[in-house]
């Protein structure tokens, strides 16, 4: 016999938009349930993505993509700030050439005034050199975003659903959904959790989860995006988000700081079928760099630290796919910008809810949508000096590189959501994320990590499935 | 007394600061003490001196400096106690996080953070391995890759054994060394990948590590692709033309849970930069005078963190200059800057040299530490400047995985010397 538990709504799906869904219901006052099917939120197109708050200027007027991203981004720096994540209002540049160039940039500009976005200029000659003074000299005119910017987008998702935990939400990762059954006005998801709304924003799986739900014909393909990671000390070539003109399949290869310092530079886009693995091709990586060299002569390509790359859901529309069936909410197509409108997204969601009724008229003053995060990095000496008195474990680094000392660790192994896997702990505290790759620090975060979950070293896992990271106990290594 | 608002960390003053407990600091400590110096302050990120010896359970250490075989940890241990009989302070889980022109060192531990201004500050931070990002190796990032002293230290300090089926990229010592040690402990390594036509490592390991083991070894091969969604299932390994790009048709998969990485060291001069200090691009350490001062008087460097050593006895040797050094820089009354009398430059077939610069010493003759880009037989290596031929002298085989040396005549060391290989007996 089954206990079935029952909440306001349940959100399908750990990404970025689920995270910020659930959070949003529960300031809504709403009891949220959020199913993860991975071993952690921001595992898929969250955790690899270019982490552009983009300024809103490129969808058709109109389009949800264009009302949401506007809307998003405007929500972003009072949205950081709440959940202490890393953000920068960088702006961009849309670089081009001569005549033709120019009058592509026309076009951006005077859609993205229609749209709504403020801070749009045309910039030329000298001004594009003071600007951004390692630009290709063929690159004689840009398209200026003052809004646009740079966000993690992992930490974004990870803050989210922390806070919406410290605030009654509950996760369960490792849960993929199997079975969603309409009953009793509602929905019944596994056979064991119910609600009368259900969010599915199982990003690339939506059409899947939808389906199990009786919501047939949606359709999606993966779209794969290669990039390549340069170390902190190359981050200051450019100071803005430099892209060429958009073409059918995106915007283009960028080259960007990130919101942590380091360069960026992709993404490709590569459409492919269903079930499409993360690996990164000769061809994509050759692609990157001859583009970026084009963008950016001086880009230093010998201080790569990693590639890897993201799969984006692509839809039938070309739009975000926001449909509405009785309290059943499906997100499909949430390609680029879905991690600038996600705020809007959410914000949209919980309005349409509350409409339909969907929502308990509970007072919502109990919501504390503050969450701090602890880092000395961040800190004065001085700051840094009081804290560590405090609690020694700051004054303990575990990542030399990244400068990442054993407090946060823990923290990242005990606040919401705390992190189960290496990965988690990369995701949230940066330590194996520098130039090192973690060759130093592996080692000590295995440890740590099964002495705060009380876990054997070698049950520890990198992210999903059988992905242990020591195979077992040597000859002479059983303590 | 009262409720002033504390802006900066008060500064602390110290005579000498040695930066990393690794063979290379302490041996500079321990040559400044013996020298002379007192005020003495290493400070050390991790919670033991060694730096890397401690997992390097091998032996083959010391031969040149003691005399003997010794293990990684007993050759640390001796300069451990050395630094110990002296009465050397060691601070342990003390990070640097700020080195400034001025000798002032911010430096972090569990007590708090504290800002050092140095009399003389000596560099010995070591370096890192070069991890598989920086490398065009495609495919998906699963578990089972590591680099191979992440490997090491799994298996010697932890007891963890990272996994049973196993390709190495890169014949580097650590990754050679890492062969024989994963094969004892029951795995079984498959191939041993070079992307270059000759072996990175000592021939000796070559020898002791595979050979011994019947371990294959491929040279002109790379790893281009690796699989596995979980963890690593399998790699794609092919040879490589002379610009290292894989030969098509030439791929060969082979079944794996375990890819380790030994291709190649970089120096961690991260403070160094920092600093301002001026550096060699070739190898990514400080220029040095042969005294081993760096471009900042009174900063000097040794180790691993000035240029990738094959033998530690060699790093503790250069320690022992670089403590020399920071010790008569310390007993000098007046610090008049100097510049430097003669530049080194490597050409043909030597890719580097260290020290770069020669300053005023009273040595008479000045050695030279360099590696070849090539392997050479019954070659001639030349040193010469605008002045003629400074010196030329037959050697019989070097090789760019062993480090070389020659001593130079110190009073015909001016303006611009270059130092290379004569092109006969090129092998």
């Amino acid at each position: 016999m089954y206990t079935i538990t029952q909440y306001d709504a349940i959100v399908v799906g750990g990404g970025v938009i689920g995270c910020l869904c659930a959070r949003e219901l529960t300031r809504l006052g709403a009891r949220v349930l959020v199913l993860e099917a991975k071993s952690d939120v921001a595992a898929g197109t969250t955790a690899a993505n270019s982490g552009i708050v983009h300024a809103g200027f490129d969808a058709e007027t109109g389009t949800n993509k264009a009302k949401l991203n506007v809307r998003g981004s405007a929500m972003m720096p009072g949205l950081t700030r709440d959940l202490s994540v890393r953000y920068r209002q960088i702006g961009a540049l849309v670089a081009a050439k001569g005549d033709e160039g120019l009058a592509g940039l026309s076009i951006l500009l005077e859609r993205g005034r229609k749209n709504g976005v403020a801070g749009l200029s045309i910039v030329r000659g000298e001004a594009l050199r003071a600007l951004e003074p390692n630009l290709s000299p063929d690159l004689d005119c840009a398209l200026y975003a003052e809004t646009s910017g740079v966000v993690c987008p992992y930490g974004l998702a990870i803050a989210a659903m922390g806070n919406a935990m410290d605030n009654g939400a509950t996760l369960l990762r490792n849960t993929p959904v199997t079975s969603i059954e309409k009953c009793g006005g509602g929905y019944l998801v596994n056979s064991i959790y119910y609600a009368p709304a259900v969010i599915d924003a199982a990003g690339l799986a939506a059409h899947k989860v939808a389906a199990l739900a009786g919501i047939g014909g949606l359709k999606q393909h993966p779209r794969r995006g290669e990039y390549l990671l340069l170390d902190r000390t190359c981050g200051g070539v450019v100071s803005h988000t430099v892209f060429t003109l958009p073409t059918k399949a995106g915007k283009g290869i960028l080259v960007s700081p990130t919101a942590d310092g380091n360069l960026l530079l992709g993404p490709t886009a590569e459409d492919l079928p269903e079930g499409a693995n993360c690996a990164v091709t000769a061809a994509g990586q050759d692609k990157i760099m001859a583009t970026a060299k084009a963008m950016v002569p001086s880009v230093p390509l010998g201080g790569r630290i990693t590639s890897f790359s993201g799969l984006r859901a692509v839809g039938e529309s070309g739009d975000f796919e926001i449909s509405y069936n009785d309290g059943f909410v499906v997100l499909t197509g949430i390609e680029s910008p879905g991690l600038s409108a996600a705020p809007a997204i959410a914000e949209l969601i919980g309005e349409k809810l509350g409409e339909a009724g969907l929502l308990p008229e509970k007072p919502t003053s109990g919501f504390d949508p503050i969450r701090t995060v602890v880092r000395p990095k961040e800190m004065t000496d001085v700051e840094r000096d009081a804290l560590i008195r405090r609690d020694p474990a700051y004054g303990r680094i575990v990542c030399r590189c990244e400068e990442v000392s054993e407090g946060e660790i823990r923290d990242a192994l005990r606040q919401n959501p705390p992190a189960l896997t290496l990965d988690g702990i990369k995701r949230r505290t940066r330590a194996m994320m520098g130039r090192c790759q973690g060759g130093f620090c592996t080692p000590s975060l295995l440890s740590l990590l099964s002495r705060e979950r009380g876990i054997d070293e070698t049950e520890v896992k990198k992210n999903e499935g059988e992905s242990f990271v020591a195979h077992e106990r040597t000859k002479g290594g059983n303590r | 007394m009262g409720s002033e608002i504390r802006t900066a960390l008060p500064e602390v003053k110290v005579g000498l600061l040695v930066i990393g407990a690794g063979p290379a600091g302490l041996a500079a400590a321990v040559a400044a003490y013996d020298r002379g110096v007192r005020d003495i302050l290493i400070c050390e990120r991790q919670d033991f001196a060694g730096g890397i010896l401690p997992q390097c359970i091998h032996n083959g250490f010391g031969l040149k400096r003691f005399g003997e075989e010794l293990t990684g940890p007993e050759y640390a241990g001796r300069y451990e106690k050395m630094a110990e009989e002296r009465g050397i302070r060691i601070e342990y889980g003390a990070t640097v996080t700020k080195l400034s022109n001025d000798r002032r060192v911010t430096v972090l531990s569990e007590s708090g953070m504290k800002v050092y201004a140095a009399d003389a500050v000596i560099l010995a931070m070591g370096c890192r391995e070069r991890p598989r990002g920086a490398l065009p190796v495609v495919g998906t990032r699963p578990a089972g890759i590591y680099t191979a002293g992440c490997a090491q230290k799994m298996v010697n300090r932890m007891g963890l054994l990272p996994g049973r089926e196993i390709v190495i990229l890169g014949s580097g010592d650590i990754g050679l060394i890492m062969a024989r040690r994963m094969t004892l402990e029951g795995a079984h390594v498959k191939a041993v990948c070079e992307v270059m036509d000759h072996p990175g490592g000592l021939r000796r390991n070559i020898v002791q590590c595979l050979d011994d083991f019947g371990i294959p070894l491929y040279l002109s091969t790379t790893v281009v692709e690796v699989e596995g969604e979980d963890r690593v299932t399998a790699v794609t390994v092919a040879e490589v033309d002379e610009r290292r790009r894989p030969i098509p048709g030439t791929e060969r998969r082979i079944e794996c849970d375990t890819l380790l990485l030994s291709v190649g060291l970089i120096p961690e001069n991260e403070l160094t930069r920092q600093a301002g200090i001026e550096i060699d691009p070739v190898t990514n350490g400080a220029a040095v005078r042969e005294n081993r001062e760096t471009s900042i008087p009174g900063v000097f460097a040794c180790g691993n963190v000035l240029h990738v050593h094959d033998l530690v006895d060699f790093v503790s040797e250069e320690g022992e200059i670089a403590g020399n050094a920071a010790a008569d820089y310390l007993a000098k009354q007046e610090k008049i800057e100097t510049a430097p009398v003669a530049r080194v430059t490597a050409k043909n077939g030597v890719r580097y040299t260290v020290p770069e610069l020669i300053g005023e010493g009273e040595t008479k003759n000045v050695t030279v530490f360099f590696r070849v880009s090539d392997s050479f037989r019954d070659a001639t290596l030349v040193a010469e400047n605008e002045n003629g031929v400074i010196l030329s002298k037959k050697v019989r085989r070097m090789v760019p995985g062993e480090m070389q040396r020659v001593d130079l005549p110190r009073e015909k060391l001016v303006g611009e010397v270059t130092l290379s290989v004569a092109p006969q007996g090129n092998s």
